[in-house]
């Protein structure tokens, strides 16, 4: 059974159609690059696999142990201040809401899985600092963290190389490869442009006029290259 | 000073204004990371507006006033939220135009004995028993909710977009918030005025964030910063008889000025 399964999908604002027809079924463990000019909806599908944006019509289908709270998400860089008042665990404590239903305290399991995830990225000796004095690519990993906090199936990031310079995009990158590989994470990632060095999935989901279609990487670098 | 608790209009003032101090200064540390402070601002015009409509209408100013606040921080909370609209803008709007309803209705009321200073900037005097234990049930009712929501209010306040994301219910909790907002605005304002009342939202938030680094510092420190100033201002009032409301307003500038001093000289 495949770990997300979208049928027919479409999704909007208003009277808006962005996603006009998405059909895709990804497995564990794939590593998926989401490509498509500005605008193309590429924010939007991910909105809608997340359950922030309710489909117009069509299907989204969670595969076993995985539903749409229990997603690793990683929005825009820009959504959070970075001078927001709080410490490294604090924050990445926050991706274990979606297992507490309607308990008011993190659990002794959901406190060693955020631990674990500090540990995963390299960043536990930064659990107790403020969020406010790391650098960006610190933040990244601490955003990271929380997402991993969030599942143990799937990762879908918002352009998360936005602000982060050649070397942290270049660290940044390894640790997701590495995510995939060690973990077998399935990650959905929106990049920001269509560098190749940015696809460093093994398919590609391609936008274009609220049309989606998913290659592998290398059909699609030889289809934009022609 | 024990003297001047002897009488039970102090009592009354001392009582919903340490229990509104906590209120305020709990909503505030949301409304104010998330940049909504305004907010209350607008609220507190409404709140005005509502009260000088109620007296010349001769209905209860108290029950009156709330569910058209509570209604209206709704469609605030709404404007907010658009992005397509300026939400401060928006609310700049509503605060002018909610002051010159209620002076248009003051002004045309004809027999009606209204004190407009009392409205706008707090009288001692009008704070009844049913503001206590409104005040208590308000301030019970925030306290268990940061008891049993703190994570989820924490994860709202930093990334809205990642709590829903969890399965937050970021709806539900704009709305309560909101209502709060006004509660605290509606039973607040009879102390500190209209004009004022806002401050108390704003300024134990501001004055905690220079002096701790973690949302649960800011939450605890800006809730004994708003009580601790709330009092030096009331007793301040009382021994030097100005307004308790801009005495307040006044200690919490003080308190916010040492809180920059201290702040740079840690950094």
């Amino acid at each position: 059974m495949a770990l997300l399964e979208l049928t027919k999908l479409k999704l909007g604002y208003g009277e808006n159609i962005v996603i006009k027809d998405a059909t895709l079924a990804l497995e564990q463990g794939d590593f998926v690059c989401v490509v498509g000019t500005n605008g193309a909806g590429k924010s939007t599908l991910i909105r809608g696999i997340l359950g922030l944006i309710e489909p117009r019509s069509g299907k989204i289908k969670y595969g076993e142990g995985l539903d749409k709270t229990k997603i690793g998400y990683l929005p825009q860089d820009l959504r959070t201040d970075a001078n927001f008042p709080a410490t490294v665990e604090e924050i990445v404590q926050t991706g274990c809401l979606g297992h507490m239903k309607f308990r008011p305290f993190y659990c002794h399991s959901e406190r060693e899985h955020v631990k674990r995830s500090l540990k995963t990225l390299g960043i536990a000796d930064l659990a107790k600092k403020s969020y406010m004095k790391l650098s960006g690519g610190q933040r990244q990993k601490v955003l990271l963290a929380r997402s991993l906090s969030a599942t143990e199936k799937l990762l879908i990031l918002d352009e998360p190389s936005n602000n982060l310079d050649y070397q942290s995009r270049k660290s940044f990158y390894a640790t997701l490869k590495k995510l995939n590989s060690e973990q077998n994470l399935t990650i959905i990632m929106i990049t920001h442009d269509l560098d190749a060095d940015d696809l460093i999935g093994d398919k590609v989901i391609a936008i274009n006029d609220g049309v989606v279609k998913i290659t592998t990487t290398k059909e699609y670098l030889e289809g934009y290259r022609k | 000073m024990i003297e001047m608790f002897s009488y039970p209009f102090m009592m009354r003032a001392l009582l919903v204004g340490v229990l509104i101090s906590i209120c305020a200064a709990l909503v505030g540390v949301s409304l104010v990371l998330r940049r909504n402070s305004m907010i209350g601002d607008g609220l507190s015009h409404t709140a005005f507006s509502a009260f000088a409509l109620a007296t010349v209408l001769g209905v209860a100013p108290l029950y009156f006033a709330l569910p058209i606040v509570i209604a209206m921080s709704f469609f605030v909370l709404r404007l907010s939220q658009n992005r397509k609209l300026h939400g401060d803008a928006a609310i700049a709007i509503l605060s002018a135009s909610s002051l010159a309803i209620g002076t248009m209705a003051i002004s045309l009321s004809k027999g009606v004995n209204i004190d407009l200073n009392s409205y706008l900037f707090g009288s001692i005097l009008s704070v009844s028993w049913a503001d206590v234990i409104l005040s208590g049930i308000l301030a019970l009712v925030i306290f268990m909710l940061y008891l049993f929501a703190y994570h989820r209010i924490f994860a709202i306040t930093f990334d809205e977009e990642f709590a829903k994301s969890v399965g937050v219910k970021t709806g539900i909790y704009d709305a309560i918030f909101a209502a709060i907002c006004s509660v605290i605005i509606v039973l607040g304002m009879r102390l500190l005025g209209s004009l004022l009342i806002s401050s108390l939202i704003i300024f134990p938030t501001l004055t905690a964030m220079r002096l701790k680094r973690t949302f649960r510092g800011i939450v605890l420190v800006s809730t004994l910063v708003s009580v601790i100033a709330f009092i030096i201002g009331l007793v301040l009032s009382y021994i030097l008889a100005t307004p308790t409301g801009a005495t307040v307003v006044i200690v919490n500038l003080v308190v916010f000025i040492i809180s920059v001093l201290i702040q740079k000289i840690i950094d």
